[in-house]
């Protein structure tokens, strides 16, 4: 029955090409159109570490003016202070340790000075931050590995490198325990990442939240033993005292992200009362004015909150749906018209006797060929806006839209469900059609 | 019987008849209408910020950095001989060190004071350090006041947190400053900055905007005569106009050959900073035109689908009504007028659905308000655009021959 029924669909399709070509490309251009704008939605608002983001913390303390609060809405700073930053570290070393892991960190950069004379200096990216990163973040590592306590301790001038830089370095070789010149330094390379992209780039919103993560890593303790350069934000709400690097780290500028891993709800009570108890020593020496506020936030939270840039894409998701919206009531219109114009026809299948329920099939199944060949276009539209998208938004977008299986069997799912649930009053107008009256003359 | 010209009566009976497939299109109107009229104003908005004047002679300003890496590195000697050299290339007008560059969103910025002291109010500047050649090379209008001197000057080493005693501040600057009085007058006054330190105002510029393009006090900026001396520096080069492009890779070329010590990034124009600063707006714009294009295509050919089936189901009735005397006019001003009481429900309602969307996109996303004009064009946007789209099978409708309702189907 149901194959007759896609058969007569076919014929009926056909005979009324114009307006069925209507309906399919309405389909097809509202489906496309929330297909881009949900994938973009997603990017941004996608898990950028399923499977750590809920015992991943981001540490804030609030450190900031007596006068005036950080934001208006009370939220804590967003990075730390040299001073709290290495100080949270510090206790890591203890015989009972606040966290699983614990990381400070800062974006950075650097010269790298290739060993052949013939190739130029490049710039590089870099992340100075502790040991634990690695761990924490799941990161995979191609050779090698990260860095103990003792070489951040030490201040040993190791580096793990990204994919990439190996390969413009070393050619793709395990280059672990090679040296490599960094801005008039000399490093040991200990690892080299795998691919590696979290997206957004969770740990360090400043910025480029959807670039890449650093091409060179290397111990924190190093930004101050080389005075490495700091890439990211600054805000300090006091005046330096003094001049010079000392000054500046002794400041109450904030610029470090922090993160810790705390496994379950009772560690990460036990962290909330360590930096409680770390602000009440602070405020006995005169710093942390203001009230308690210090805050651990989960992956997701943190997003929520930080991310920006993710209201144009919500806005755009919104217009998407609308236009789903006018397709739709487009298509009601026209199915509705479609169908009431066989109205003599369906008249005479009743009273040869099919059922009601045969005729609600019948255009049901009409339906759903309609929205079957609108969900086909709709792959075809979203493919195209996708393409468009990164012509517009090249740099920062590109290559990160996804475009497979699911998103296409998404794309047509959605396509077949709205288009029937658009035909349903038509078809229900269709099959209440009374024989006799379309029968008289 | 009296009836009027335009046989609202009639025509609205028979609409009647068929209240949903009127009521569907009255929908998608209103909901097209919705979403037109406030991408239009988003749009608007955008644009209008992307058009803001930075206040720099863009066309003929390009900047490019230099790092030095070498521990021996004499920063202090290659940015006099850097400056020195660009200031005597032919074609280069004027050439400045500078710590950050309009719309190229990073930069410095300081809160400024009248009074003195960390519990007054502050507001917030962004900082540009120049040396006396900065105004020029900016192409900045000064309105009053004076430029620094070269005895202005100081040099800035990395870590130094005082401020030099003379600073330049954007009319806007002044204007939040002393909102009371013409930014003229801000001359000679003093403001502080680090909380208490005092800086005296020497001059104030027309415009110049500072290097976060989508922050809200965009306009609000000040020049310091600091020469920051560091490993790596941006130089902002002003060439003669139409020489720019030409003199980008020779500048380039110049600064790698004189100091090995270095690497030299690529130069960029302010043209292409101005693009990169504004690529969300302008994306955002161009994705927003296109859905509005393409929801109004859609919506015309949906009205013309539903208006070609319904001159073809009353393809007898029209030729009735022509046997019975009605001319091609009555008919074809049927349709229209049908079409004219479609579009103006939609069009009411699309009013309210513009007004309670744009509340909540204000309330939710910062949107801006939409305002009377752009609602009264998006009305008759759709008016228009209903019509036309009626026209074409409302004119097929008027050329049925009367003899059709003779015939049997």
């Amino acid at each position: 029955m149901f194959a007759y029924y896609v058969r007569l669909a076919a014929i009926s399709i056909r005979k009324n090409a114009v307006m069925s070509a209507l309906m399919v490309c309405a389909v097809a251009l509202g489906i496309g159109a929330c297909m881009t704008f949900a994938n973009i939605t997603y990017l941004l608002a996608k898990d950028p570490i399923p499977a750590k983001s809920d015992v991943l913390y981001a540490v804030q303390l609030d450190s900031w003016s007596p006068d005036n609060p950080y934001r208006a809405d009370g939220t804590p700073p967003p990075q730390l202070t040299y001073l709290d930053a290495t100080a949270l570290m510090q206790a890591q070393y203890a015989d009972e340790p606040p966290a699983l892991r614990q990381a400070a960190m800062s974006g950075t950069a650097f010269v790298v000075e290739p060993d052949s004379k013939d190739e130029r200096p490049f710039d590089a990216t870099g992340r100075a931050t502790y040991g634990g990163f690695f761990a924490m973040f799941d990161v995979p590592f191609l050779f090698g590995q990260g860095w103990d306590a003792e070489a951040d301790a030490g201040r040993e001038q190791v580096a793990v490198l990204s994919r990439a830089v190996n390969e413009r370095l070393f050619g793709g070789e395990n280059s672990v325990g090679r040296n490599l010149r960094l801005s008039g330094s000399t490093y040991r390379v200990v690892g080299v990442l795998d691919n590696w992209k979290p997206l957004p780039k969770f740990y360090d919103l400043n910025g480029d939240a959807i670039g890449n993560p650093a091409d060179i890593f290397v111990p924190f303790s190093l930004m101050a033993a080389l005075e490495l350069p700091r890439r990211g934000n600054t805000n300090c709400w006091k005046p330096l005292d003094g001049d010079g690097i000392e000054a500046f780290l002794a400041s109450e500028c904030i610029w470090i992200q922090f993160w810790a891993e705390l496994p379950n709800e009772a560690e990460k009570l036990r962290y909330l009362a360590f930096l409680d108890n770390y602000a009440r020593e602070q405020k006995r020496l005169g710093r942390f004015q203001r009230p308690l506020n210090n805050r651990v936030r989960d992956v997701n939270e943190w997003l929520d909150d930080r991310i920006e840039g993710t209201e144009p894409a919500t806005m755009l998701l919104a217009v998407g749906a609308m236009f789903l919206a006018v397709c739709l009531l487009n298509t009601v219109g026209l199915l509705l018209a479609k169908f009431l114009g066989r109205a003599p026809e369906i008249g005479l299948r009743r009273a040869l006797g099919a059922s009601k329920r045969a005729v609600f099939c019948q255009y049901l199944v009409e339906s759903g060929c309609i929205g079957m060949l609108g969900g086909a276009g709709g792959v075809a539209a979203a493919w195209f806006g996708l393409r468009g998208i990164e012509a517009l938004f090249g740099d920062v977008i590109a290559n990160l839209l996804v475009f497979d299986g699911a998103m296409v069997a998404l794309a047509v799912v959605l396509a077949v469900a709205c288009t029937l649930a658009a035909g349903l009053y038509p078809t229900w107008r269709a099959c209440n059609v009374q024989p006799a009256a379309q029968l008289k003359a | 019987m009296k009836h009027s010209n335009w046989e609202i009566g009639p025509t609205l009976r028979a609409m009647m008849r068929n209240k949903i497939g009127a009521a569907l299109i009255a929908l998608q109107i209103a909901v097209t209408m919705t979403v037109v009229v406030n991408a239009a104003s988003i749009i608007a908005e955008r644009r209008a910020a992307m058009n803001r004047p930075s206040g720099l002679v863009e066309d003929e300003l390009f900047h490019i950095s230099v790092r030095g890496y070498t521990l021996n590195f004499n920063a202090l000697a290659a940015l006099q001989d850097d400056l020195a050299m660009l200031r005597q290339t032919p074609g280069v007008v004027n050439a400045v060190a500078v710590n950050a560059v309009p719309m190229s969103q990073s930069g410095w910025s300081m809160g400024l004071r009248t009074q003195p002291g960390p519990n007054q109010e502050a507001s917030s500047a962004a900082v540009y350090m120049v040396d006396d050649h900065g105004l020029d090379t900016f192409g900045v209008e000064l309105i009053a006041g004076r430029n620094f001197r070269a005895e202005d000057v100081r040099e800035r080493v990395a870590g130094t947190s005082d401020w030099p005693p003379t600073a330049i501040l954007s009319a806007s600057m002044a204007a939040k400053l002393w909102p009371e009085d013409d930014p003229s007058q801000a001359v000679g006054r003093t403001v502080f900055i680090n909380n208490d330190e005092p800086m005296t105002v020497i001059g104030i510029v027309a415009t110049l905007q500072a290097p976060w393009p989508t922050a809200t006090n965009v306009e609000d900026s000040m020049l310091v005569p600091d020469k920051l001396v560091s490993n790596g520096v941006r130089y902002l080069v002003r060439t003669e106009p139409g020489r720019r492009d030409e003199l980008m890779p020779l500048v380039e070329e110049a600064l790698a050959k004189s100091n090995r010590q270095r690497i030299v990034r690529s130069p960029e124009s302010m043209v292409d900073t101005r693009a990169s600063g504004y690529w969300l707006d302008a994306g955002l714009s161009t994705t927003l035109g296109v859905v509005m294009a393409a929801l109004l295509l859609i919506t015309s050919f949906g009205i013309v689908g539903l208006a070609s089936f319904s001159v073809r189901q009353r393809t007898r009735q029209i030729g009735t009504r022509r046997a019975l005397g009605a001319a091609k006019t009555d008919i074809l001003r049927y349709f229209l007028v049908e079409n004219f009481l479609i579009s103006s429900a939609g069009v009411l309602l699309g009013v309210a659905l513009t007004i309670a969307c744009n509340v909540l996109l204000v309330q939710t996303l910062d949107a801006p308000k939409v305002g009377w004009q752009t609602t009264l064009l998006g009305m008759a946007t759709l008016w228009l655009l209903g019509l036309l789209a009626v026209l074409g099978p409302a004119l097929r409708a008027s050329a049925v021959p009367p003899a059709v309702a003779t015939r049997t189907v």
